[in-house]
């Protein structure tokens, strides 16, 4: 055994008793999936993040230790519910994700607006000024705009389903080809469970 | 501002030192326990370190400290190297390349064995190895210097 081998093994280890001593307070991981590899990131709370592969890791983990805590560590354990219903997701099995999310990352009207995008089901689709209306400024669609842009849990708070009303699919954080897979995955029939 | 970066960057920067340390302190039976205490302990005082730059230096005081703190719990009990439990290990510790020269630094005095160890491996400059061992600066030269004769090693100016 070579003595890198023999410290991913300290690492995992070392990963569990931060865990077990209240000192991890981010455990992320990657995802391999029909939209490429995505970072799953939680704090004891729930989801906090979940990252497309057109942001470097690096500056997602950064974001995390700036906003967060730096106090972070690669430890699949805590993401293993998340990774999943998100494999269910993707294979047609699974219409409503059962995490607990932290919504750390995200406050006042963007949150808001955030809130009121998780509640719209599997396949169906809202616009930018039904959302802001749903948030309580049915004005602010650009606003709802930007915090669905900014959305840090895409995928499981689906801002996918919120499309500008003029058409088309509206912007998404992971791009707009990624926004449209995920509108046909969900356009596509349930197999009968 | 400059914050922290993720714990798991320290981890890829630092960890293969932080165990080379400890085994040079206390053999590689006992890194892997000095490594885990050193982490836990970095992890639990990370989010108020003040300053960034200096997270090098800050985590090899912690370890030079637990590499103390293992070595006097060993005196208290000591136990012979065949009985240790390897199943309790998460794996074989690897062999150290350099083991010959490691076994020669742990047959040094404490001291000498402390102070040469920051200096060859972690290449701590003296008045920081007088900090993480709470000596005079000119003790610590002296400690890595005889140290470093009784190694037969080149001595750098």
């Amino acid at each position: 055994m070579t003595l890198d081998e023999h410290l991913a093994r300290l690492r995992t280890q070392l990963a569990g008793k931060a865990a077990d001593q209240g000192l991890l307070d981010v455990a992320y991981t990657g995802l391999d999936s029909p939209l490429g590899p995505l970072t799953l990131a939680a704090t004891p709370l729930g989801l906090v993040r979940v990252a497309f592969d057109n942001e470097p890791l690096e500056d997602v983990l950064g974001d995390l230790a700036r906003k967060v805590s730096p106090r972070i560590l690669r430890a699949p354990g805590r993401l293993d519910e998340a990774r999943r219903e998100l494999d269910d997701y993707f294979a047609g099995r699974r219409i409503i994700f059962d995490l607990p999310l932290d919504w750390a990352l995200t406050s006042g009207f963007r949150r808001e607006v955030l809130h009121a995008t998780a509640r719209i089901p599997y396949a169906a689709t809202s616009t930018y000024g039904q959302v802001a209306a749903a948030a309580g400024r049915p004005k602010a669609y650009r606003a709802a705009g930007t915090a669905l842009a900014t959305n840090p849990i895409p995928i499981v708070v689906p801002c996918h389903r919120v499309r500008p009303a003029s058409g088309g699919a509206g912007r998404y954080r992971g791009g707009e080809a990624r926004k449209l897979q995920l509108l046909r995955l969900e356009a596509q029939e349930m197999p009968s469970a | 501002m400059t914050g922290l970066p993720p714990f798991e960057q320290v981890l890829d920067r630092y960890g293969a030192d932080v165990w080379r340390f400890a085994a040079a302190q206390a053999g590689p039976a006992h890194a892997d326990d000095i490594f885990q205490e050193t982490m836990l302990a970095a992890l639990a005082g990370y989010p108020q370190l003040r300053k960034p730059d200096s997270v090098k230096s800050w985590l090899f005081r912690i370890a030079a400290r637990k590499a103390v703190d293992a070595a006097r719990t060993r005196s208290r009990a000591p136990v012979p190297v065949a009985e240790i439990d390897a199943a309790a290990a998460v794996s074989a510790p690897p062999d150290l390349p350099e083991e010959e020269l490691w076994a020669q630094v742990r047959a040094l005095p404490p001291k000498q064995r402390q102070a040469v160890a920051l200096r060859i491996v972690l290449d701590l400059p003296y008045d920081e190895i007088a900090a993480a061992m709470a000596t005079s600066v000119a003790a610590a030269r002296r400690n890595v210097h005889e140290a470093l004769k009784t190694l037969r090693m080149e001595v750098a100016p």
